[in-house]
């Protein structure tokens, strides 16, 4: 329990998606522009980690490792196919961002109102996809971590999210250099956000 | 080689760059610049990339239906990284297990995206093709910039050269910036690129 525990703190703080991976950059800058919009993203993003990177595991352990078709027959022991991972993976990504979408119009319209536009474009978020790239790298045991790993990647990407729409909100009030307007400060401020969070670094886990 | 022709490669240099303009592709930009040297592979990777996938797309607009043409890109995309990551392994390993998965990211990177729904999709295979060049040289010469200026001040060399060593620099009481390799100081930087750029161009200026 206290494995699982650890690996999700150390999604959310240490190794989070954005300031320390630099994950999702293009759909943080974009939609950042107000808390509520940006709080919606933020928990489709996490919804579409926990189903996706869960999924690719088992792809990446029974399908795609070397040596992984053996439970097929064991004259497979010798193939690798781990090159196709790229190609697999976004299109599990790309398929269940699919079904989510119709599942959510389905079953809760409201929900699907205020995420609708967003949804689509989560397939192409390199947060989702980068979070199976790391699972795959990293290596993790067993399922349960891989879940701790991707609820805590979500988190953190959650809170990065908000975090920087609602400094936004604020700034719009303050006098900035006119060349600096918009994305120009927007960039300086994550950079201090993630020197902030690069005090977390020292936390062994 | 006519005059549109020639703005198509030349625009996404300065009025139109990839990064400090359009927003796209950040993601890679930052993660890859600690060094010149795998900023310089990422950046003729990611030119291969959006080009070829510019030109295929392109060659399809007219067959691809629109309601899953997102899928048809990312696969046609997800083939040609597969592609150049078969190729970085082979040629350059070292520098491959540097990107490590950013390599794989360059399938979800904004810039191939952005290009192939805004251009490729719309325009004919020639005109594409020169798009996603000057575009992929725009998201280049940013890559650099950043590779250059960090692997600089943060390692205190060139291309993996001690230029600050054989320089002598060290002997005189200077220390390498450690913040500049971090993840903090790319963010910085690009910010820093964003403002001289708007600074001596008014029209990009936001309100």
């Amino acid at each position: 329990m206290l494995e699982f525990f650890n690996i999700f703190v150390k999604s959310i703080f240490i190794d989070n998606m954005i300031f320390a991976f630099f994950l999702g950059m293009c759909s943080f800058l974009a939609v950042s522009k107000t808390v509520k919009t940006s709080a919606g993203l933020g928990i489709a993003v996490t919804f579409v980690l926990l189903v996706t990177v869960p999924v690719n595991y088992l792809l990446n352990k029974y399908v795609l490792q070397p040596g992984a078709l053996t439970w097929i027959s064991d004259s497979l022991a010798n193939v690798d196919l781990s090159f196709l991972s790229l190609i697999l993976f976004i299109a599990v990504i790309a398929a269940i961002v699919q079904i989510v979408e119709m599942v959510v119009e389905k079953y809760s319209p409201s929900l699907y109102n205020s995420l609708g536009i967003f949804l689509p474009l989560i397939a192409v978020n390199c947060a989702v996809m980068g979070a199976s790239l790391f699972m795959q790298q990293r290596d993790y045991s067993n399922i349960g971590d891989v879940f701790a790993f991707s609820l805590g990647s979500g988190i953190g990407w959650f809170l990065a999210i908000v975090g920087i729409a609602a400094i936004r909100e604020k700034l719009r009030y303050s006098h900035i250099p006119a060349p600096l307007k918009g994305v120009g400060i927007t960039f300086i401020i994550t950079g201090l956000m993630a020197i902030a969070f690069m005090s977390f670094m020292g936390i062994k886990l | 080689m006519s005059s549109k022709n020639s703005s198509l490669i030349t625009n996404p240099f300065s009025k139109n760059n990839p990064i400090t303009v359009q927003i796209l592709g950040i993601c890679s930009a930052l993660a890859v610049t600690a060094q010149l040297k795998p900023a310089v592979v990422m950046a003729i990777s990611v030119t291969v990339v959006v080009a070829l996938a510019n030109l295929i797309i392109s060659l399809m607009r007219n067959t691809i239906p629109p309601r899953i043409r997102i899928i048809v890109q990312l696969v046609v995309v997800s083939a040609l990284v597969v592609l150049v990551n078969q190729v970085l392994m082979a040629f350059v390993y070292d520098v491959s297990k540097q990107l490590s998965v950013y390599v794989g990211l360059i399938i979800t990177n904004c810039i191939v995206m952005g290009r192939l729904e805004a251009f490729a999709m719309t325009n004919k295979p020639w005109d594409s093709l020169l798009d996603g060049i000057g575009n992929g040289l725009g998201y280049a010469i940013i890559l650099v910039i950043l590779g250059f200026v960090r692997e600089l001040f943060g390692s205190g060399s060139i291309w993996g050269y001690p230029i600050c060593e054989k320089l002598g620099l060290y002997n005189i009481g200077y220390e390498n910036n450690g913040l500049v390799i971090l993840a903090p100081m790319a963010l910085i930087l690009v910010g820093i690129i964003i403002w001289i750029q708007r600074s001596s161009d008014k029209t990009l200026q936001e309100k």
